[in-house]
């Protein structure tokens, strides 16, 4: 089985911020926005640079989402940064009209999403969005999965046209995708080759996966890991050629199950291929203070939850 | 100087068109729209300096943003009247099919509309951030916004007021249409906004009132004045004071009209009142 190698690990929101900075120098219509949390979101690099780009809003979310689809107008490439739930669950409707609806090219970079924002609890820790933004017509969902990928990401989704939602974190994670690496968006990408189960991740729990599949391995079972970046467009053709190899799947997100990224490959294989399906994510619940350990721990989210789920699926075959 | 006869002309003739398009499919906003006639008009005709076509970016020339997106009877009106798109299109105001939603959107392509609008309190933060781009792209032309003053009881709007003055957001005139009536009743029933023009004041901007909101020379005066306040590190709101339903005896000063179309009585009698000028579409 191919193996990965922690290089170390990082956040995936410096990730964002890295490649922010980036885009600053590369792409003159890059312009950001941010609601009081440019350290948080790791913008501040970017405001130092191109402080005449760069654009406080205060903590005023519906206003920035509204500025941000009139900056389009123009050709500007606006960029907002906010927590995962002020990005989404407080803004919908701004979002909704100004900005899917009337299809502005903002990129809409949400941190701290899920469980792992930790000990503020669940008033922050948003386990809805991926589910609120891919129902928005038009709208790319992406959710990445540590440093590296989320740097390619944001440089990816700045040459996209049209309205992306980029979902990172708060945690330091492991980082193991190639610090080079074209990402494209709506391609999953097949992280280990197996004939048992396939598990399909997203975001934080890719790594997991991957453990997942190493301890799994052990036991004689083979495991197929895709890493499901872009939640919308689905790369259904990904999912149905695994499974139609493997019999069976395993989706795992740091998210509700309503909604979420199981949801979206449920879908695709009642479709076009019906198999058997267990869901690693939160089962209509809040979160809850606490480290990420913990409550990935608590909340069935991490590599231990990932085997069960694998085992209980293989049975179902 | 403007032909004020032939403006005034051209506003009897909006107003057939609000009349007629919301009668056809008995639905829409003609209250709203009947106030605002002579101010789109005048934006249309005098105010607002444009490129001949329609490109969404609207680089070097002024843009207009639509708030209060409900009275869109009277945009299109105008906007086809200004030869944005045929005036035949008008005929399918709210059909299947139709370029001419409900409510505005550049969701079917509609040449002059340049966002969404319908689900109220956003066109303010929209024109900031166009106003901004202007701004980055040295582009000195100005965004203008339209707002109703119901409107203002969402609260994106106040974030958007206190930030355009604390960014010095100063190429941006925001209309307010003072009719003082709103879906349940007067605003002052619904709920009171106390002065506004001391609150746009105290949040940093520059106010001035237009009284007479459905007279021709006025709005020009008015807007001319707003338009010379541009570019001192404030924001220009005008409180342009309209009478819901003008035009329309029966429909005037009263908030029964903001959402409901004419009979086919109403109709004959409305037209009557507003014969026709430069030719029905």
């Amino acid at each position: 089985m191919k193996t990965y190698t922690n290089t170390g690990n990082k956040d995936t929101r410096s990730g964002f911020g890295a490649g922010l900075t980036e885009l600053g120098k590369s792409n003159e219509n890059v312009v950001a926005l941010c609601a009081d949390l440019t350290g948080s979101l790791k913008m501040d690099e970017f405001q130092a640079n191109h402080p005449e780009r760069f654009f406080q809003v205060g903590i005023a979310e519906a206003n920035m989402m509204g500025i941000a689809a009139g900056m389009t107008i123009g050709g500007k490439i606006p960029f907002t940064g906010t927590f995962a739930n002020f990005s989404t669950g407080r803004v919908y409707d701004q979002i909704r009209q100004s900005i899917a609806y009337s299809g502005k090219n903002v990129k809409i970079c949400a941190s701290h999403a899920g469980v792992t924002l930790g000990e503020d609890g669940a008033t922050h820790q948003i386990l809805e969005d991926i589910g609120l933004m891919k129902m928005l017509p038009g709208m790319t969902v992406i959710n990445t999965c540590d440093f590296n990928q989320t740097k390619a990401a944001t440089l990816a989704i700045a040459e996209h046209e049209g309205p992306v939602y980029l979902r990172f974190g708060r945690p330091k994670v492991p980082n193991f995708t190639p610090e080079t690496q074209d990402f494209q968006i709506g391609k999953a990408i097949q992280l280990t080759e197996g004939t048992d189960v396939t598990i399909v991740a997203t975001g934080h729990l890719v790594w997991e996966a991957l453990e997942a599949a190493k301890s799994l391995s052990d036991s004689g079972i083979s495991s197929e890991v895709i890493n499901i970046h872009t939640i919308k467009p689905l790369d259904k053709d990904a999912i149905l050629e695994s499974v139609k190899k493997t019999g069976c799947i395993v989706t795992a997100e740091e998210h509700n199950y309503f909604g979420g990224l199981g949801e979206s490959v449920a879908r695709v294989l009642s479709q076009n291929h019906p198999a058997p399906q267990e869901f690693v994510a939160t089962m209509d619940t809040f979160g809850e203070s606490g480290t990420p350990a913990q409550l990935m721990d608590k909340y069935g989210l991490n590599s231990a939850a990932i085997e069960k789920a694998v085992k209980s699926v293989l049975k179902r075959k | 100087m403007p032909n004020i006869k032939e403006l005034e002309d051209l506003t009897t003739q909006v107003r057939r068109d609000i009349l007629r398009m919301v009668h056809k499919v008995n639905s829409g906003h003609p209250g709203g729209s009947l106030g605002c006639a002579e101010f789109f008009v005048c934006l249309y005709k005098e105010i607002l300096n444009t490129k001949p076509g329609f490109d969404m970016d609207g680089i070097g020339e002024d843009l207009f943003f639509l708030s209060n997106g409900h009275i869109s009877p009277v945009y299109y009106s105008v906007l086809a009247r200004s030869g944005y798109f045929p005036i035949d299109e008008l005929n399918t105001f709210r059909l299947i099919d139709s370029r001419l939603q409900g409510h505005p959107t550049t969701h079917e392509g509609l040449p002059g509309v340049r966002i969404a609008s319908g689900s109220l309190g956003q066109g303010m933060s929209v024109a900031i951030g166009a106003a901004q781009t202007k701004k980055l792209n040295n582009d000195a032309h100005l965004i203008y916004s339209l707002h109703g003053d119901g409107e203002l009881q969402e609260g994106q709007n106040w974030e958007a007021i206190m930030y355009a003055a604390g960014n010095k957001v100063d190429n941006l005139i925001a209309t307010v249409d003072l009719n003082g009536q709103q879906i349940d009743g007067s605003t002052d029933s619904v709920l009171p906004m106390g002065n506004l023009r001391a609150k746009f004041e105290a949040f940093g901007w520059t106010v001035l009132d237009i009284e007479e909101g459905n007279n021709i020379s006025a709005i020009l005066e008015g807007m001319a004045k707003a338009k010379s306040l541009t570019g001192q590190g404030k924001p220009v709101c005008v409180l342009l004071k309209t009478v819901m339903g003008n035009g329309v005896d029966f429909m005037m000063h009263t908030h029964a009209w903001h959402g409901k179309a004419p009979n086919d009585e109403q109709l004959e009698i409305g037209l009557a009142q507003n014969p026709e000028t430069i030719g029905d579409y």
